[in-house]
């Protein structure tokens, strides 16, 4: 009988040990970037770009050339990569929401109303993980966490932010959707979101939020993290895709591109 | 001349700025050392405005001049705020078609010219900054009416030649006034 | 071929040498007394198939540039004194990740929003105070428009040399006045760093731009290998200028940048006046012209800083001359340009005190 290969490492992903808690889709999600990268056999042309939170050693995971930015700076970093590169590199940026959807949130709404020629990785779970499970701007409402300590206020601290949506009122994404990471189903169909996200970047802006666990910050184990992403997240955050070439906002039509103040 | 300051004031719109350029154009062409010096931010707009240009054969050390040894004034505030700094002796040359008021120093050598009623006569109304800076060129003499006539012809190219040639006939009616 | 003699804005010469030093790359965001140098840039870098962009913010436009530099590219940006105290914590990073790039500083009136009039009192941020954690940025201070033009090619080649960033330290004066200039012949430069971000090749190992080193033993090592450079940079790059010492005047005024030259005016008055006094000027702010002042001010009685702000360079200046002899400062500050006449004053004041 022959022994045939079903399932194997990632050759993208390096062999460093992962520094994640057990149970976080961290992990997984690098496999997926990883293996995307791989398929489309773009290792020698594609640059990360790390965040700061729980994936800032992503460069230490998947082996590509990498850039580690400040805190919420990504896309900015990553805008500064693709105005200076030749333009069939690829270039990812991998954030966190409390990078992305607060202290970065000037950053990537910005990029993405640039239609820079990017894809962002936007890992949601609704918690800090690296800095021990603090409130984040996208923490359900009577969560608890370390600093809501009652459960998240809406009154006092607001609703979490739906980043796919905000980002859907602008004209000049090409692609935005929301994937999750709670099962083997979900995980295939992200990492679908991922290639096409990946395959359309050299058309313009391309985003992809992943719905994840935090099963240290969030105090559950493993599995019951991801019955509760399920149960909790997905309702608020619904999984689909947002924008997508074809699809384009109606109200793009209203523009008159030849408007002009000055002579 | 080794030594030359001028400071040139009026309303924003007026064309100080321009006229300090060719001056300092001029000066650089004829192998000066030159600085020219705008006052700058929301005053711009519609407040006075002004520049000095300061020239000499040794490099500039200030570029920014308390006691001027000539001012051009194209609007009463600008008389009211130079004539009391200008160096003693100074040159104060005095746009007459905006400003009524007499000169009160004494010692200065003081031109007066209709810079507005020249220019419209000449059919440029926009000019008269041009005829101020001919007759301030025709009584100090820091720079050659030549090279002045020059800048003018290479800064205004293209689009912008028939200005140019107004300016160049405004500017020699300065000369002449 | 070097340029015909011209008459430029001091901001639009940084702008134009920048790009006669290969620069082809600038992100920046709108600040009042600057705004000449984005302008010129957004009109002329297409011309040279460079890239302008307009940042979000300052906040952006530095991280722009860590990302433009991780790729080898001579990449600038330009702002004032708050849209600079916003890039502090983006500068570190370039630091700490050995990026070259080159911000211009054209110093305004602070503190907080202050003034747009022209300022020097960003001498303390820039070389001590830009950033966190134990950091340098050489910070070059022209005095006349040509010499910012000279200094933009030293710019982003001590940039590259040392893998650091490098600060033009101008003032609202120098950006707004015309004088002639000469600019080098255009350069093109081709971004091959083997340290650079630009994906990775089968001929060397993958390139990670960082500046975390979560091991502290690590990351000492790596600020001692900053410090070794940094050391390198004062032996190596402190320049200044000493002006009518030859006498060994018993005063010696100390200025630098626009200030200085309002000084050589003041000094050349005052020695008409039989007044022996010198000047001595740093053309760079960091590293500070220790040996130049010390030689400068070894036959001297006393020294008199004048400062466009309430007393920073002074510090750095006490700080070589010690108790050795009496070292005065003089200055304006809010953005008020000193006068030739109220210097002169300020400096007579040093003989009376002798």
């Amino acid at each position: 009988m022959t022994e045939t290969l079903a399932f194997g490492r990632t050759p993208l992903l390096t062999h460093n040990y992962m520094h994640y808690c057990p149970g976080c889709t961290h992990g997984v999600a690098h496999r997926l970037v990883a293996e995307v990268i791989d398929e489309m056999g773009i290792q020698d042309r594609t640059i990360g770009v790390s965040p700061v939170g729980c994936a800032v050693l992503a460069y230490n995971y998947i082996d590509v050339d990498f850039i580690e930015a400040a805190h919420g700076r990504a896309p900015a970093a990553a805008t500064g990569l693709r105005r200076t590169l030749p333009p069939d590199r690829y270039i990812f940026a991998y954030q966190g929401d409390g990078d992305l959807a607060s202290i970065g949130m000037a950053e990537i709404v910005h990029a993405a109303n640039r239609g820079e020629k990017l894809t962002i990785i936007f890992v949601n779970n609704a918690i800090y993980g690296m800095t021990g499970g603090q409130m984040a701007p996208t923490t359900l409402p009577g969560m608890k966490t370390t600093t809501s300590p009652g459960g998240r206020d809406v009154a006092q601290t607001g609703h979490p932010i739906r980043v796919c949506e905000l980002l859907d009122t602008l004209v000049a994404p090409v692609f935005i959707a929301r994937g999750s990471l709670s099962s083997a189903k979900n995980t295939i169909k992200a990492k679908k979101l991922l290639r096409q996200a990946f395959d359309l970047q050299h058309q313009g802006f391309t985003f992809v939020e992943l719905l994840s666990t935090c099963p240290t910050g969030w105090g559950l184990s493993p599995t019951d993290s991801l019955a509760w992403l399920d149960r909790n997240m997905l309702p608020f955050f619904p999984t689909k895709t947002f924008r997508e070439p074809g699809a384009m906002p109606e109200h793009t039509a209203a523009y008159h591109p030849d408007l002009k103040v000055r002579d | 001349m080794a030594y030359h300051d001028v400071v040139m004031a009026g309303f924003g719109g007026q064309g100080l700025m321009a006229i300090g350029k060719l001056l300092a154009k001029a000066a650089m062409d004829e192998g000066r050392h030159v600085t020219w010096l705008p006052s700058y931010g929301p005053e711009m707009r519609g407040g006075t405005a002004n520049c000095v240009v300061v020239v000499d054969d040794e490099p500039i050390g200030s570029p920014s001049v308390e006691h001027a040894q000539a001012a051009i004034v194209m609007n009463r505030p600008s008389l009211d705020k130079f004539e009391d700094t200008l160096a003693t002796g100074g040159l104060l040359v005095i746009n007459t078609s905006l400003i009524a008021e007499p000169v009160h120093r004494a010692d200065l050598t003081t031109v007066l010219v209709p810079a507005n009623d020249i220019a419209e006569a000449e059919g440029s109304p926009k000019a008269a900054n041009m005829v101020m800076l001919g007759a301030y060129v025709a009584h100090c003499g820091v720079v050659s009416a030549a090279s002045i006539e020059h800048a003018i012809e290479v800064s205004y190219v293209g689009a912008k030649k028939a200005y140019g040639e107004a300016n160049l006939r405004a500017f020699r009616r300065g000369l002449a006034s | 071929m070097p340029s015909q003699k011209q008459l430029m804005k001091g901001a639009e010469a940084i702008a134009e040498a920048a790009i006669r030093a290969g620069c082809r790359h600038f992100f920046g965001y709108p600040i009042t007394p600057q705004n000449e140098i984005p302008e010129y840039m957004s009109k002329r870098l297409p011309e040279v198939g460079g890239v302008y962009l307009q940042a979000e913010s300052e906040v952006a436009s530095i991280n722009m540039i860590f990302g433009g530099a991780s790729t080898g590219a001579r990449v600038l940006t330009s702002s004032s004194s708050p849209g600079v105290s916003l890039m502090s914590e983006g500068a570190s990073y370039l630091v700490g990740a050995e990026l070259p790039a080159v911000i211009v500083n054209i110093m305004r009136g602070g503190p907080g929003l202050g003034d747009i009039a022209p300022s020097q009192s960003d001498w303390s941020m820039m070389t001590k105070g830009w950033g966190h954690g134990d950091k340098r940025y050489i910070s070059l201070c022209p005095a006349t428009v040509q010499e910012a033009v000279d200094m933009m090619s030293l710019a982003f080649d001590l940039a590259e040399k040392y893998r650091n960033p490098v600060v033009l330290l101008g003032d609202g004066l120098l950006g707004q006045m015309m004088e002639p200039v000469i600019f080098p012949a255009l350069s093109e430069i081709a971004p091959e760093q083997s340290w650079a971000a630009r994906g990775k090749l089968a001929t060397r190992p993958r390139v990670i731009v960082r500046s975390l080193y979560l091991d502290p033993a690590e990351l000492e090592r790596h600020v001692d290998h900053l410090y070794d450079k940094f050391a390198r940079m004062e032996r190596e790059e402190p320049r200044a200028e000493t002006w009518m010492c030859d006498d060994e005047p018993p005063v010696l005024v100390c200025a630098f940048g626009t200030v200085a030259r309002i000084a050589k005016t003041a000094i050349g008055k005052l020695r008409g006046e039989g007044l022996r006094v010198g000047l001595w000027r740093p053309m760079t702010a960091w590293p500070f012209p220790v040996e130049s002042l010390q030689k400068a001010a070894a036959t001297s009685d006393r020294l008199l800083s004048i400062e466009m702000n309430k007393g920073q360079m002074v510090e750095d200046i006490r700080a070589v001359i010690g108790h050795d002899k009496p070292v005065g400062f003089w200055g304006r500050s809010g953005g008020m340009v000193p006068t030739v006449d109220e210097m002169m004053n300020a400096i007579r004041g040093q003989f009376a005190n002798a």
